[in-house]
């Protein structure tokens, strides 16, 4: 799985629904709400990609979180960064699950390294240089409210998209022309 | 064919989809002004939802544990002018020595 859908999170989303009894149209439709945010954060990219209709279909599936966030440099989205840091997700990620598979059971707790706090901390500091006018910031903390507001209802994956509603505060004010020009 | 290998490829396919729709109709081409303005602000919309998601969220209620100081940790580095990785290892480092002594 770690070969075909490409995105860490809807495949522990369809595990703990299989997991827990659930029935696989539950656990395809939890995984897909997940992956609905790619669907933005890839027109977010969209104007960078080049060639044929084929090549920008593949290209883009190298699209994951954490390659499209090291991908933003200076405001602009970096096609390269994001294929090359692609490709090596990709890689450790299909390796890592067959290391998982084979040994999973003599590794201790993840969160015993404070692995999982190092994920909100790399999106922390991909987003913190994007945040260089008023609309970003209030693009980031109207999407971060809306997040958590939704957090406890509505099922997983659901509260990333709603927050990307606050990308329309962009069509609301202007950023001043000085500052439009660094954006 | 089983639950779980039917989830897979179906969500497979779906995710190729999602994927591609973006950069296959719009790619190549710049954005009119409005709507790129919009578009430029789904990054720091969609990043900021991450950070709280992954931050806060367990499950589907929010809490505040060692994460959360691992988070605060990284923005006093960030604001230090830590670089990226830096970052990164003072949170983790943060939420593993505080789960220890806990």
């Amino acid at each position: 799985m770690s070969l075909t859908t490409f995105a860490g999170s809807a495949q522990f989303a369809i595990v703990s629904v299989l997991g827990a009894g659930g029935t696989a149209a539950a656990a395809i439709a939890a995984a897909i709400l997940l992956n609905l945010r790619y669907g933005p954060m890839a027109l977010s990219a969209a104007s960078v990609f080049r060639g044929g209709k084929l090549r920008r279909l593949l290209e883009a599936q190298l699209l994951v979180d954490e390659s499209w966030a090291l991908a933003q440099r200076d405001g602009r989205f970096d096609r390269r960064v994001m294929i090359g840091a692609g490709l090596a997700l990709y890689v450790g990620w299909s390796t890592g699950t067959a290391v998982g598979v084979l040994a999973g059971d003599s590794l201790g707790d993840p969160a015993t390294l404070g692995l999982d706090a190092a994920f909100p901390a790399l999106f922390l500091a991909l987003l913190s240089p994007l945040l260089r006018n008023r609309n970003a910031l209030a693009a980031a903390l109207i999407g971060a409210g809306i997040a958590l507001a939704l957090t406890p209802i509505t099922p997983a994956g659901i509260p990333v998209i709603a927050a990307t509603a606050a990308c329309l505060v962009g069509l609301r004010r202007p950023a001043p022309e000085g500052q439009e020009k660094r954006a | 064919m089983s639950a779980a290998w039917t989830a897979v490829l179906v969500v497979g396919l779906a995710t190729v989809a999602i994927k591609a729709a973006g950069p296959v109709l719009a790619g190549g081409r710049e954005l009119p002004q409005s709507s790129a303005r919009v578009v430029n602000l789904l990054a720091p919309a969609l990043l900021a939802a991450l950070v709280a998601t992954q931050a806060f969220a367990s499950d589907e209620s929010l809490v505040v544990d060692e994460r959360g100081a691992g988070l605060a940790a990284a923005g006093v580095a960030i604001l230090l002018r830590a670089p990226l990785l830096l970052v990164v290892v003072v949170a983790a480092v943060t939420a593993a020595t505080l789960r220890a002594i806990s």
